[in-house]
């Protein structure tokens, strides 16, 4: 789950990262009122979306004046963000942040996120900050220290010492650098953190070390005992039809294709993608039912994959093992009933109670396909398909 | 022989009062596992499927003598779950619980080092379909009448996909020793590597369909031990090829997220060591059988 920079920086802060002074608003007049209220005469005014790439796409800007940052402000709000993290929708403006603007002398990245190879928080940190990690990884590897932390003892003094010299900082920032990493580790533990990244951490004029932008996603698995961080969450943010299935307990990823896919296990639907790719079609979504599939979330699924105006033919794969064809077998009946279906939908059912499930299909009187096995049912949804463009 | 459970095993299973736990359960008694008992903390002394419940593990070895566990325990309770079981002595845990937090694996995967190698548990999943042994018996959620016995080793990420392998394999009259899901977290009890090397050494395995997908490093690591130590021929299959880039597939841990993580760079790292890889999910039944005629006639 992914939070915006403020909630991030407000939440580092308390852990005893410096961040500049600022203030959210949810409107232009707000906007202007917070930069009177922090005083000085150079600003930052910055949207607030869950994604990264936002000053290139033009929703950040230094303003010298309280009218200025009123303006730039009144064309943020409900504007649609597109850059290049987000799809062509891009996402929507309902919140802007405007902190005091800061002398900076040098950009510094850091970022801490799971190492799946040492199963160890990993800290990747860079001299050379600003730009996206892709970017800095691919045109300044060099420059990545990487350093991995032993979840039962923590990150040590010498260790965070070690990277605060290893990335060239002097005698008197080597201190707030350690103080920045423990606090940031810190947070990340304590608050079951899966990323944060300070991009950049940046040296003022004057010497200190400030977080000039902070980014922090949170294990979904932990917000059950993470309330105050799952409060932070903006649906806003989120593609409705992904969010929504989430809450009926369906994966579901939108892709740019039109057979639409049912489907259990997250490794079959991968496969099935896969296998519609190669029979000649394009797969208008991801969707993984889940496990113990009954047959009202088995048409919530059909409503949700329908839900894309681009499906032309709807695929329906199940081998069953904690699910039950004879389930998945009445949803299937069931929404046709109630949904009203017209698309060609194939039917491929195994595994668990598979005979019961083909009765309820058979004895239904439905305008079924049915497959066998998976390349059957890949070929056959590709077929319904060309026989409709026909 | 198999590995990691055959028809001997003494088996319990943790949560077998609940509602999935007690249905599974009974469905590995009728296969003829060997569930020995259970464990609910509070309901010791009572019984559930005509097996003793205990309220700890530590009892519930001491009494049965169990070697194996099955841990269906939800998300917040599963790493504790898990540490007891390793604590008591069980030799090999299975974890089929889904969504338990990554931190709690860390500190799982940190207490499982604690142990000596002699008494160290293994542990399979968590977020995984099980392992079965067919014929003999299985400690998990899948429908155990599609496996044939045989001589092949089937280890995936993807329980579904584990079905469909072994499923496409029966098909040809090909059967298996033991299939063993890993699970779909980014991180895991036992990686490809580790139960590769489990069937390199079982007599009863001739060869191994590994199944494999989009994000983390195992796929990779599995490959070189492929290379450098395995006799056994090895074919694979790699899922999500048509995943698109940073968007999460399901799994916790099936997303594009570094170099090397995506099902084509995978499919390239893993043949050029040497792994027979099937070109696409339908074909994993039909390849493993030609690898095994040509391996019959060399």
């Amino acid at each position: 789950m992914d939070i915006h920079e403020y909630q991030a920086k407000e939440i580092l802060a308390r852990f005893g990262v410096p961040v500049p002074r600022g203030g959210l608003a949810y409107s232009p007049e707000q906007a202007g009122y917070r930069a009177r209220e922090l005083g000085g005469n150079a600003w930052v005014v910055k949207a607030q979306i869950h994604s990264g790439g936002r000053g290139a796409a033009g929703g950040v800007k230094l303003c010298r004046s309280e009218d200025e940052v009123r303006e730039f402000a009144s064309t943020l709000f409900g504007r649609q963000l597109v850059t290049r993290q987000t799809d062509a929708a891009g996402k929507g403006v309902y919140r802007v942040w405007v902190e005091g603007a800061s002398d900076i002398a040098q950009e510094l990245y850091l970022g801490f996120v799971l190492d799946r190879t040492s199963e160890r928080i990993m800290i990747v940190a860079s001299a050379h900050g600003g730009m996206e990690i892709e970017d800095l990884a691919a045109t300044d590897p060099a420059s990545l220290k990487r350093m991995t932390i032993d979840p039962a003892v923590g990150l040590s003094e010498f260790q965070a010492r070690e990277l605060a010299f290893a990335l060239g900082l002097k005698a008197g920032q080597v201190a707030q650098m350690v103080t920045i990493l423990r606090a940031c580790y810190r947070a990340y533990r304590d608050l079951d953190a899966t990323m944060v990244e300070i991009n950049p951490l940046v040296i003022t004029g004057a010497g200190d070390l400030v977080a000039l932008d902070a980014k922090m996603s949170f294990d979904t698995n932990a917000l059950f005992r993470r309330p105050e961080i799952h409060e932070l969450r903006d649906r806003s943010q989120e593609d409705p039809r992904e969010s929504t299935a989430g809450d009926y307990g369906l994966a579901y990823v939108g892709l740019d294709g039109d057979i639409g896919c049912i489907i259990n296990g997250a490794g079959l639907a991968m496969a099935t993608m896969d296998m519609i790719k190669l029979a000649g079609g394009e797969p208008a979504n991801f969707l993984d039912i889940g496990g113990g599939a009954s047959p009202e979330r088995v048409v919530r699924a059909f409503r949700t994959v329908l839900a894309d105006r681009n499906v032309s033919v709807i695929l329906v794969n199940i081998f069953a093992g904690i699910n039950r064809c004879d389930w998945v077998a009445e949803g299937v009946v069931q929404a046709y009933r109630e949904v009203g279906l017209t698309l060609p939908v194939v039917v491929r059912l195994a595994g668990t109670n598979v005979e019961e499930g083909k009765r309820i299909l058979e004895g239904s009187g439905l305008p079924l396909i049915t497959a066998d096995t998976l390349a059957e049912a890949a070929d056959r949804a590709v077929a319904a398909r060309a026989k409709l463009a026909a | 022989m198999a590995i990691l459970v055959t028809d001997r095993t003494p088996v319990i299973v943790q949560g077998i009062s609940g509602r999935i736990g007690q249905f599974h359960a009974a469905d590995m008694i009728r296969y003829g596992t060997n569930v020995v008992g259970g464990v609910t903390p509070g309901k010791g002394g009572s019984q559930v499927l005509e097996r003793p419940v205990f309220n700890t593990v530590r009892e519930a070895v001491a009494a049965t003598g169990a070697e194996a566990s099955l841990v269906f325990v939800p998300p917040p309770f599963a790493a504790d779950a898990i540490m007891e079981a390793a604590d008591a002595g069980i030799r090999t845990a299975v974890c089929v619980t889904d969504g338990i937090p990554s931190q709690d694996m860390m500190k799982v995967k940190r207490f499982l080092r604690r142990y000596p190698e002699d008494r160290k548990m293994r542990l399979v999943g968590p977020n995984c379909a099980g392992v079965i042994s067919p014929g003999q018996g299985f400690l998990g959620i899948m429908p155990p009448h599609i496996y044939m016995a045989g001589r092949v080793g089937i280890v995936g990420r993807s329980g579904t996909l584990g079905y469909e392998a072994a499923s496409q394999m029966k098909a040809l009259g090909i059967g298996v020793s033991t299939s063993v899901g890993i699970g779909g977290d980014p991180i895991n009890g036992s990686s490809f590597k580790d139960i590769l090397a489990l069937f390199e050494a079982d007599p009863d395995t001739d060869a191994v369909m590994m199944i494999g997908e989009i994000g983390g490093p195992q796929e990779a690591e599995a490959a070189a031990w492929v290379r450098d130590h395995m006799t056994k021929p090895v074919v694979a299959y790699i899922a999500g090829l048509s995943a698109p880039k940073g968007r999460k597939m399901g799994h916790a841990g099936a997303i594009i997220s570094a170099f090397g993580e995506s099902a084509q760079e995978k499919v390239e790292i893993l043949s050029a060591a040497g792994i027979t890889v099937a070109p696409n999910p339908s074909a994993m039944g039909e390849t493993m059988a030609r690898v095994l005629s040509l391996r019959a006639a060399a």
